[in-house]
């Protein structure tokens, strides 16, 4: 199988700061990738390279080979518009519009050029229901979204995110700003996810890590230290520092 | 014994201070209530119906106040039309697209710095600019408050984008909206408060302009339409105040005209907090 997103000696400067040296990486299609590592160790940067996210960001300098089903990211032809099309994003804190949980959903798709209302129903009922949300919000769909509890929001942006048909999700810790509950639900949803979706996941918690995905990469001072399958990472790894690190010793 | 004393003589002294304090306040509400009394009990027994709704003749010597309604309502109404879309606009480009911080800053300097100028010196930069070319009239008068209004829309509505979380705008650019989509549709819609709150305080200063007027629109007392009154002279309700005060003596007609314009400057102001009180229910939801 070869991989849906692959990356090679990919450096990322804001400014003067080095913030990610020489990463290389191939991500696998319908499968989750876990990013692990102690803060500011460059995986939440990593992850907002690969829709081009770090473009709004002034002063953001990146070198280096960045591949999307073969396709440079960074080429001059490329429309990050598109880009961001085909590869969705979940931020860390849920940030529905202030809309009704209906246009909020319909987002992307109007975004994107469908208007049609048959159509729209229809886009916005599969996305809800993709992400487990939609037994309870079928009869509010008229309200505003910020209404909702926060894991309600995170799947209701989650939802959102599906509603543009992406290929590949990424997720900036979507569970660190919620309740247990509700945390394993969003995990349980990623997992279902996985059978249609690519799914990268950057988190805090090693034990979700271990619990939700199938390859794990430990990033440390903005260096990609190891990547490999999760069971072997978290069982045999192969370089010292991820073991003190997934042992605790520090971070 | 001693300290004693030193208690009772700080006791005097705070006893003192409250004295002066209420002494300010109570002068202060005075002044304010006498000049809104004073003000309401000599115009209102002045404004008649037949004042409002009538104009001024020389031959039958009588005095009305429609020309001067319908001018002000011209002025206010061609003022936001232009002032509206320059402001907002100047606003977003400079919030949501413009990436040299220095300019930023100094183009928002010198809005600070234009709205402190003294408001005859737009009616004389006015006057050259634009009376000079289309003649004395509402429209050189509207211009002219055009670009005195510009940066309270300006910074008003800047203020308020400021407030829009930058979390809408990355779900919304995460979703492949372009840049015009997400000030469309989510960066827009939430600063039409501040744009709102920007429209009245432009309403209340146009309302109460008459340096910059005198100058640009002139005094003319002629019942005209919109599009013609646009381009023929006419005085505002200040202006007109100026006027019969000062030039006829009509001391009750200037009365009426100054507690017409001082009510309606309550209502905008009671409208300004209206506004803001409905828009800070709402973001709190």
């Amino acid at each position: 199988m070869s991989s849906i997103i692959s990356v090679k000696d990919m450096c990322l400067w804001y400014g003067e700061h080095q913030a990610l040296k020489n990463v290389n990486i191939e991500i696998m299609p319908k499968s989750i990738t876990a990013f692990i590592g102690p803060s500011g160790c460059g995986k939440s940067t990593f992850l907002k390279t690969l829709n081009r996210m770090n473009d709004l960001i002034p002063g953001v300098k990146i070198t280096g080979d960045v591949r999307y089903e073969g396709t440079d990211i960074f080429a001059k032809e490329v429309d990050v518009n598109n880009l961001r099309k085909e590869i969705g994003m979940v931020f860390q804190k849920p940030n529905p519009f202030p809309m009704s949980i209906y246009d909020n959903v319909a987002y992307g798709p109007r975004t994107h050029g469908i208007t049609n209302k048959v159509k729209l129903d229809e886009i916005v009922e599969r996305a809800l229901r993709d992400a487990a949300i939609w037994d309870e919000v079928k009869d509010r769909l008229k309200k505003n979204a910020l209404g909702m509890s926060g894991g309600q929001q995170q799947r209701l942006c989650i939802a959102r995110a599906l509603a543009v048909q992406p290929k590949v999700l990424l997720m900036d810790e979507p569970t660190s700003a919620l309740d247990p509950i509700s945390t394993s639900r969003i995990e349980e949803l990623v997992m279902e996810l996985k059978e249609n979706y690519t799914i990268v996941m950057v988190t805090h918690n090693m034990q979700q890590a271990v619990r939700v995905s199938d390859y794990t990469a430990f990033f440390l001072l903005g260096e990609l230290v190891e990547f490999d399958k999760t069971d072997n990472i978290f069982s045999t790894p192969g370089d010292k520092r991820t073991e003190d690190y997934i042992t605790g010793r520090f971070g | 014994m001693l300290k004693q004393l030193f208690l009772n003589k700080r006791k005097s002294f705070e006893v003192f201070t409250k004295a002066i304090m209420y002494l300010s306040v109570g002068l202060t509400a005075a002044l304010v209530l006498f000049l809104l009394l004073y003000i309401l009990i000599c115009g209102i027994p002045n404004i008649t119906p037949e004042l409002l709704m009538s104009k001024p003749s020389y031959l039958t010597e009588k005095i009305g106040i429609l020309p001067d309604i319908l001018n002000t309502l011209y002025i206010v109404f061609a003022t936001l039309l232009l002032v509206l879309p320059l402001g907002v606009g100047a606003a977003v480009y400079l919030t949501e697209y413009a990436t040299s911080k220095k300019m930023v800053s100094i183009i928002e300097y010198a809005a600070e710095a234009l709205s402190g100028i003294p408001s005859i010196i737009y009616g004389l930069v006015g006057m050259l600019l634009f009376s000079n070319h289309m003649g004395t009239c509402l429209m050189a008068g509207a211009l002219t408050l055009v670009i005195m209004n510009l940066p309270t829309i300006m910074r008003t509505t800047q203020e308020s984008l400021k407030t829009v979380p930058q979390s809408y705008r990355e779900g919304a650019f995460g979703l492949g909206a372009g840049k015009w989509r997400v000030v469309r549709t989510v960066v827009l819609p939430g600063c039409v408060d501040g744009v709102i709150t920007g429209c009245i305080l432009s309403v209340g200063r146009i309302l109460g302009e008459s340096a910059a007027l005198l100058f640009t629109a002139g005094f003319a007392h002629a019942v005209n339409g919109l599009v013609d009154g646009l381009a023929a002279p006419g005085a505002t309700l200040t202006v007109a105040l100026y006027v019969y005060a000062k030039e006829q003596g009509e001391f009750g007609v200037a009365f009426a005209i100054a507690a017409i314009l001082m009510l309606l400057t309550l209502l905008i102001n009671f409208a300004a907090t209206l506004v803001q009180r409905h828009f800070a229910k709402r973001r709190s939801i």
